[in-house]
């Protein structure tokens, strides 16, 4: 399949590849480092190179809001946002996903305030981990682009029907220029696709109420379709990167596995920090450390019995949290790769390190640490289980 | 009418039958209930403008509509009706409705 080489940012890589899914209705409110991705967006659409109506609304709630009405009414709709800009949306974010609506999010990771900081954290996308989206993050321009245009096949698959969050570490990923290859729109096109919902407002043949209110008799029944549209996710996005790996040589599976087939410990991670880990893993390598990791892509539905099954054959695990979850023990990805492994057998070490926050630079030393720290839990010393990265106490 | 499970509802929690709010006989939620006295009434139809549902039955094949009855399926006994009714203010003789305490 014909694919062009280009330099892009992620913002712009996702905007085209927002752009070749030919959204029906885009509505979005500007908010550092999403704000790019719209604004290439837009111009693309003051171009007429794609036929999609911007609403340009007053805050992140109304953009979501009205992301939710016209997906309702039965159209293909897209919005980005970052931190703060999610926390005020986060009424409808949950909205979005009981009324099972297909819309595709950019979700350009920030901190979340306070103190108020525009750099790149998961606090944000992990604050709505229980929302009922659909998350898949991506550690370069490459990976944004490709989540981007999967997105709507995955969201969109009649058995799904769930909104998709294609989550890029913000001015890392989204403001750094980066080689990708594209496919070309007509490609593009044919890969996604049209939207044929199954209900739509506009549907004046077959009319629905949306939204209505349910008492302590339905609410929780209503809850239990939504838990299994997430369980069957699983597999269709499975099946959706099969298809576009088929397309475009490039295949994504829940988790990448660098290094990790003769590994006796690890490192679980999610987004760009992913590439400065894997540079350390292959100096370690060289000194005989048997050291691998694994790159979450697939963080919402959490593919536990598939994480659990590549990592209860490790003598010590890692996994770094780019967010923290305040009073809990331990961050979200811990919390979640542990609850997985104690399904299993397995009772390696499973240590958390919280790093990156505000966007802290996480280095080659940040990640030298956490190897040699793993290194030697592996071969039986005692460490603490939770424990901060690059933060001066 | 039995609760249906997870299963067998419509996804989304959406309803696809119009006016399916008909068959919600909330009836069962009064205390107070009218009474109709028909020879009172001068079918003005006050009551159905303010009734907040449909309780208020109206014969409209006539020249004109009259009032002919309580839906008691759908009436919760608010009153709004006995208290918007123009014959209440010429007393209890003349009242077209009444509000009394029901026996259950």
């Amino acid at each position: 399949m014909e694919q062009q080489l280009v330099a892009l940012t992620g913002n712009e890589a996702v905007a085209y590849a927002f752009k070749q899914a030919r959204p029906h209705v885009a509505s979005a409110f500007p908010i550092t480092p999403q704000t790019e991705m719209m604004h290439k967006f837009a111009e693309f659409v003051a171009n007429g190179e794609v036929d999609t109506e911007m609403i340009l609304v007053e805050s992140e709630h109304s953009a979501m809001s009205a992301a939710v009405g016209a997906s309702a009414a039965g159209s293909r709709v897209i919005t980005a946002t970052s931190s703060a800009g999610f926390a005020l949306m986060w009424e409808i974010v949950y909205i979005a996903a009981s009324l099972r609506l297909p819309i595709c999010m950019a979700l350009v990771n920030r901190a979340l305030s306070g103190n108020i900081n525009i750099h790149n954290d998961h606090s944000d996308s992990m604050g709505g981990r229980d929302a009922g989206w659909i998350h898949l993050h991506s550690e370069n321009a490459q990976e944004a682009y490709d989540n981007g245009v999967m997105s709507f096949r995955i969201s969109e698959h009649p058995d799904v029907q769930l909104p998709t969050m294609v989550c890029y570490d913000g001015f890392i990923i989204s403001h750094t220029a980066d080689s990708l290859y594209m496919l070309d729109d007509a490609d593009a096109a044919t890969f996604v696709g049209e939207r044929t919902p199954k209900y739509a407002l506009l549907d004046v043949e077959n009319p629905i109420t949306v939204g209505p209110l349910d008492l302590t008799d339905y609410y929780f029944e209503h809850k239990v379709s939504q838990m299994e549209a997430e369980q069957r996710a699983l597999p269709i996005i499975d099946q959706v990167s099969a298809e576009y790996g088929e397309l475009t040589g490039r295949r994504y599976e829940h988790f990448e596995s660098y290094k990790m087939d003769d590994a006796e410990c690890c490192i679980v991670i999610l987004g760009s920090s992913a590439g400065t880990t894997k540079a350390m893993i292959d100096e370690y390598r060289e000194k005989g450390i048997k050291v691998g990791l694994m790159k979450i892509r697939t963080f919402r539905p959490f593919p536990n019995e598939l994480i659990a099954d590549a990592l209860s054959g490790m003598k010590a695990i890692a996994v770094l949290d780019k967010s923290a979850s305040f009073g809990g023990f331990g961050g979200p990805v811990f919390t979640e790769v542990r609850s997985a492994l104690y399904q299993t057998g397995c009772r390696a070490p499973v240590h958390n390190w919280i790093y990156g926050l505000g966007g802290r630079d996480y280095d080659l030393h940040q990640a030298a640490h956490v190897i040699e720290s793993i290194d030697k839990i592996a071969r039986g010393e005692e460490m603490e289980t939770i424990n901060l990265l690059g933060v001066r106490l | 009418m039995s609760l249906k499970k997870a299963s067998e509802l419509a996804e989304a929690g959406i309803i696809t039958e119009p006016g399916n709010a008909a068959e919600y006989k909330t009836g069962d939620w009064r205390t107070y209930i009218p009474r109709f006295v028909e020879e009172n009434c001068t079918h003005c139809l006050y009551c159905w403008i303010y009734c907040p549902d449909t309780a208020i039955e109206v014969d409209n094949s006539g020249d004109k509509p009259r009032m002919t009855g309580i839906n008691f399926d759908h009436c919760k006994g608010c009153g709004i009706c006995a208290t918007e009714c123009p014959t209440v203010k010429k007393g209890p003789d003349k009242a077209a409705l009444h509000m009394d305490l029901e026996e259950k």
